[in-house]
């Protein structure tokens, strides 16, 4: 028996998705982002990714041994002698390391993009980099599209007072000079990764919640809805099983252009002192040192700059063509 | 439409007080108080009873030393006599050291905004136009490129390459006057503003520009498939008139209301150009403000420029109405 199976509503949005190669390239360019968050330490480290020392196996990349506490394994490695090996990652510099005695090198042979005013190497740094990018623009953008479904959910769902009331909330925050209330509560607290997500998530989320709360106040009317009303469902379980799946494809766009907002919105703290803590790495980080270089520095204005750009990019690519992909129904939104 | 301006302007007042109040609690909740900072700054450790002494007449001074609730009425009652109080840094009337920068800021923004809408339109009915040529395409494409261009990142490279550092000399990348310049005759004096924020200017411009075009190729795409518009055609009429005084009329609209949505985050712009290329402006103040916990100062600038953008967005969505014969007043309240 063949069964023919339908493609279904996702499988037909990737199929005009993939036909956009310029999308598709951006798709690519994000999953190969996720590669380097991912598996960083085996792209970038002092630390070998396997040793074969005194008959032993360790991988120092990933576990952290007690024999090896303070170990250079540079060092160990001009050591080693026969049977014995270390394979270690392609950039040999952990993004912290520092190194005085090259400092603000250009592009070399042993640092492919140079190194900042601490010797550091700044490829290894932006590899690391990827990592906090990536997830500030996802928690970020996941807390707010939490918010942006209850709270755009609440107005069009009950609509009336409560949608008054509701919109009040989101005049609020559209008129907020958004970047300087960032900027403020983080001067306030600490800086901390967590921190930066929060206020990024907590303050972005009017547009997931306009999109839900248009498409909420349209499908309340719908008789399906007022079935399930009917039959009793509770209102929670109306709007999130009945309501949200069918108003789920355009905020899920509005999500990946928040996401290329988000990595924005931290590279623009780091960049001016208020992002990510040092020592860890961050894209705005090492371009805001170039500020202190300019007059010589390319290597730091050119590579975070670009890495930041390519990943906005991206997510902007990726979000037009999933627009285009669910078109018609976007359409009828607007 | 008396009534609806009237509507409209009190609709700004709860907004307006959500606003304050967030930034409020924001910053008078937050650990660490500027008398605590200001110590640190200035007087060095001295000995603990003698430090607690001083803080708590310091609190006294500032009125920090009441409920947050009770500070925010005082602050409130304040306001609505324009009295944004004195600021914790030097001690000059808030409102005399915003007076000093916001024209400056305004100038700047009002100019890119300008600059923006004179850009942006002819772009976007060319690329209508020219919609699916190999042409359009590929402008299309780099106005994408520049819209997802960091404006921080733009600013560094264009100091780096046009700041005279090893390559060309052409822009001052310093403030807004050279040095004396102050003295000079006002013709030159104009001459030397308008060189030094040709750079920041720039930046603020081309990442909304680029959106705008996108938007107005996309909105007279769209009016272009419309009845009337083939109704024109055929009655014959050239088709410049048709694209210029039929089409773009209509695509027009929704151009209008774009402006809303860009004022906010032009704000946020001004912070980070201003702080690089050290422009004495509202954006600078702000960033220099909030490194200080300078509590009043803080405040009232997330006041004004909150203000600010609601009558921004008034005067669009005024602007809506009146061109947009099919909205009235009585429809959109």
């Amino acid at each position: 028996m063949t069964e023919q199976r339908s493609v279904g509503y996702w499988g037909s949005v990737w199929r005009k998705f993939r036909k956009d190669r310029l999308s598709l390239a951006a798709f690519i360019v994000i999953l190969l982002l996720f590669g380097i968050a991912v598996f960083q330490n085996f792209i970038a480290g002092n630390k070998p990714i396997v040793l074969k020392y005194q008959g032993e196996y360790y991988f120092p990349a990933v576990f952290t041994y007690p024999e090896f506490y303070g170990t250079d394994f540079k060092e160990l490695d001009k050591t080693l002698t026969q049977g014995e090996f270390a394979i270690f990652p392609p950039v040999r510099y952990s993004p912290t390391e520092n190194d005085l005695l090259s400092i603000l090198n250009p592009p070399s042979k042993e640092h492919w993009f140079g190194t900042d005013d601490r010797g550091r190497d700044v490829l290894s740094r932006m590899i690391y980099g990827t990592r906090i990018s990536l997830s500030i623009g996802f928690v970020a953008v996941g807390i707010s599209v939490v918010i942006g479904i209850i709270l755009g959910g609440i107005a069009g769902y009950y609509g009336g007072k409560t949608d008054f009331m509701v919109s009040r909330l989101f005049e609020v925050m559209m008129t907020f000079p958004v970047f300087f209330l960032i900027l403020t509560i983080l001067a306030f607290r600490d800086p901390s990764i967590y921190n930066i997500m929060i206020v990024i998530g907590a303050t972005g989320w009017t547009g997931v919640a306009r999109l839900i709360r248009g498409e909420f106040l349209r499908l309340r009317k719908y008789e399906y809805v007022e079935a399930a009303v009917a039959l009793g469902g509770n209102d929670f379980r109306v709007m999130m099983k009945h309501m949200l799946p069918n108003a789920l494809a355009p905020v899920l766009v509005d999500a990946t252009f928040g996401v290329a907002g988000a990595i924005l919105v931290e590279s623009a703290l780091s960049f001016l002192g208020f992002g990510v803590p040092p020592p860890d790495p961050s894209w705005g980080d090492v371009l805001s040192q170039s500020q202190r270089y300019v007059d010589f520095a390319w290597w730091l204005v050119l590579f975070p700059g670009a890495a930041i750009f390519l990943t906005v990019t991206s997510f902007n690519l990726v979000g037009e063509g999933f627009r285009n992909a669910i078109d018609p129904k976007f359409r009828a939104n607007e | 439409m008396r009534d609806y301006i009237a509507k409209r302007l009190l609709l700004l007042v709860p907004t307006l007080l959500g606003i304050t109040i967030i930034t409020f609690f924001i910053i008078q909740l937050a650990p660490g108080s500027p008398v605590e900072r200001k110590l640190q700054l200035e007087e060095g450790i001295k000995s603990e009873a003698i430090t607690q002494q001083i803080v708590e007449e310091t609190k006294k001074l500032y009125g920090l030393d009441k409920p947050i609730y009770e500070r925010y009425w005082i602050w409130l009652k304040q306001i609505v006599t324009l009295d944004f109080g004195r600021s914790y840094k030097d001690h000059r009337p808030v409102i005399d050291k915003i007076a000093e920068r916001l024209p400056i800021t305004l100038t700047l923004n009002i100019l890119s905004i300008l600059l923006i809408y004179l850009i942006a339109i002819p772009v976007g009915v060319y690329s209508a136009v020219k919609h699916g040529t190999v042409s359009e395409r590929a402008s299309t494409f780099f106005l994408f490129i520049l819209y997802s261009i960091p404006s921080f990142w733009m600013a560094m490279i264009l100091i780096f390459f046009l700041g005279g550092g090893e390559y060309w000399n052409l822009f001052p990348v310093y403030g807004i006057l050279s040095p004396g310049a102050e003295n000079y005759p006002f013709f030159e004096k104009a001459v030397n503003f308008l060189w030094h924020i040709v750079l920041p200017v720039f930046c603020l411009t081309y990442g909304s520009l680029a959106y705008l075009s996108r938007f107005q190729k996309g909105s007279l795409l769209e009016v272009l498939r419309e009845d009337f518009v083939r109704t024109a055609t055929a009655k014959g009429l050239p088709r410049s008139k048709v694209l210029l005084k039929h089409a773009l009329r209509n695509a027009l609209i929704p151009i209008i209301t774009i402006l809303a949505g860009i004022l906010p985050a032009m704000i946020g712009g001004s912070v980070i150009i201003e702080t690089i290329f050290s422009i004495p402006g509202i954006g600078q103040l702000g960033f220099e403000s909030v490194l200080a916990r300078d509590y009043p100062m803080i405040m009232a600038i997330a006041t004004i420029s909150a203000f600010l953008t609601l009558i921004g967005i008034l005067i669009s969505d005024l602007v809506y109405v009146l061109i947009d014969p099919r909205i009235s007043f009585e429809g959109k309240s």
